[in-house]
């Protein structure tokens, strides 16, 4: 159709992190493609997590590149070299990215309606009309409507992580990060924000990346599931057959752990 | 007679006068403490080397005696060729030993702020300065309102420092009445009290600004 459904949507090349001598992620590879949701799952300190990080550029990377909508994001292209990326560059490339929190980090001293509005009028310079009609909209989008004046205190843990998916939407960005969205929920609140992010995959060309300890959601929801095992993709690949008839005996040993713990 | 009350309604107008020095000095002293302390936590906060250089100058600040320091601008920059009026030394002398206390109480304030708020900052694209002063400052500064009025209330009574170098605040007003006439008590005793009924005024305002604060961020 045209260029930019040809490269993926992130793509990362070579990508290496390390936290002193622990090496967190060995030369990852990855590509996911324009709309594609992807899940990543693997026993803590499978280096999951920083996946997700190192792409809202939480973290920087020591080795590779991370390319996001065709264009590299860590590095800038600068006389036919690579050169590590300027403020200003990361800002731009950022602002395709949109993350979700395990623990919501949403601002406190801001109603639920204007946790939604700040970015979009100070980044975006939406005036306040427009920023608070987009803020509304999405809130009714995941159901908060009408919660729109509380403060996060006054929302229960569902409801904030719900606020908290509407405000990085309020960006409009094109790939969306969920990190361990339910962990820090009871477990009846989970599917409240499960059953949003089920429909922002239908009703929206977003592609998704989530890290994520529910299995059953990953299983119904994923295109594609990466299995991590000490800092490398163990085993990837289409659900049912990840789950159903894992290959790789790491992979076997975790679902059989993780689904004898259900 | 120990107590002439003669003399005191005849020193009160001199020390009321001479009080409204001591709540100027107070004031801009504090209100540059305010601003220079924020200012001194941000760089300590900065990179290694312009935070070990803050550092080492709010050590060297807090560990000398504020008395000194107003000496040293008074009696010892005019050396240098750099003179100052008594009022001016003495507020710059105070609101910079002021704005060091105050930074360490930024710095705990702006650390308690847990990193995820800076996070979600950042996912959000907000520049550096939108974060600080639309997220993490509002949720830095409440907390500690407190620790900051305590600051007020003591720098304000530190004011008679600026005695030694004769700028005519109230305790000044007072040894001058005194020299004059043979009799501090009265003169002292009003300072005494006025400074007392200032310090619970202003600890009573702070107490409820305090609460307002609280009401705000807990609602």
């Amino acid at each position: 159709m045209n260029a930019t459904t040809e490269h993926p949507m992130v793509r990362f090349e070579g990508v290496t992190k390390r936290y002193g001598a622990l090496t967190v992620l060995d030369d990852l590879n990855l590509e996911i493609k324009r709309g594609e949701k992807v899940a990543i799952i693997g026993p803590s300190g499978s280096g999951k997590t920083t996946v997700l990080r190192m792409l809202m550029t939480l973290e920087r990377i020591d080795g590779g590149v991370i390319w996001v909508d065709g264009e590299p994001m860590t590095h800038m292209q600068k006389n036919g070299g690579m050169v590590p990326a300027e403020a200003k560059h990361l800002r731009r490339v950022r602002s395709k990215i949109g993350m979700v929190f395990q623990h919501f980090n949403l601002f406190p001293h801001m109603t639920a309606l204007g946790n939604c509005m700040e970015a979009p009028m100070t980044v975006l310079g939406l005036p306040r009309r427009e920023a608070e009609e987009r803020a509304a909209d999405l809130l009714n989008l995941v159901g908060l409507g009408e919660k729109k004046g509380h403060y996060p205190a006054q929302l229960s843990g569902g409801q904030q992580q719900r606020v908290a998916i509407a405000r990085a939407l309020a960006m409009r960005p094109k790939v969306m990060l969920f990190d361990e969205v339910t962990s820090a929920l009871d477990p009846e609140l989970c599917g409240e924000v499960l059953q949003v992010i089920r429909k922002l995959g239908s009703e929206h060309d977003l592609t998704m990346l989530m890290v994520t300890h529910q299995m059953g959601f990953a299983k119904e929801f994923a295109d594609r599931v990466c299995f991590f095992y000490q800092g490398k993709i163990c085993e990837q690949g289409v659900p049912k057959e990840l789950f159903v008839a894992p290959k790789n005996e790491r992979t076997q040993q975790f679902l059989r752990a993780v689904l004898e713990a259900v | 007679m120990i107590w002439s009350w003669n003399y005191t309604f005849e020193a009160l107008p001199i020390i009321a006068k001479a009080s409204i020095v001591t709540i100027e000095a107070t004031l801009l002293s504090f209100v540059i403490a305010l601003v220079l302390g924020l200012v001194l936590a941000i760089l300590r906060m900065s990179g290694p080397t312009v935070g070990w250089v803050t550092s080492a100058f709010v050590e060297f600040i807090r560990s000398t005696p504020a008395l000194i320091q107003i000496f040293f601008l008074f009696f010892v920059l005019p050396k240098a060729g750099i003179v100052l009026d008594a009022f001016t030394a003495g507020i710059i002398a105070l609101s910079v030993h002021y704005a060091c206390y105050c930074s360490e109480v930024y710095r705990a304030g702006l650390e308690a702020v847990p990193r995820g708020q800076w996070e979600a900052c950042t996912a959000l694209n907000l520049s550096s300065w939108n974060t600080f002063k639309n997220i993490i400052l509002p949720q830095a500064i409440p907390p500690i309102v407190p620790a900051l009025g305590n600051y007020l209330v003591a720098l304000f009574k530190e004011t008679p420092l600026l005695s030694a170098i004769a700028v005519l605040e109230m305790v000044q007003a007072a040894k001058s009445l005194g020299t004059e006439n043979f009799r501090y008590t009265e003169p002292m005793t009003i300072v005494g009290v006025i400074f007392l009924v200032i310090s619970l005024v202003s600890a009573a305002g702070i107490r409820w600004l305090e609460q307002r604060l609280n009401r705000r961020s807990v609602r």
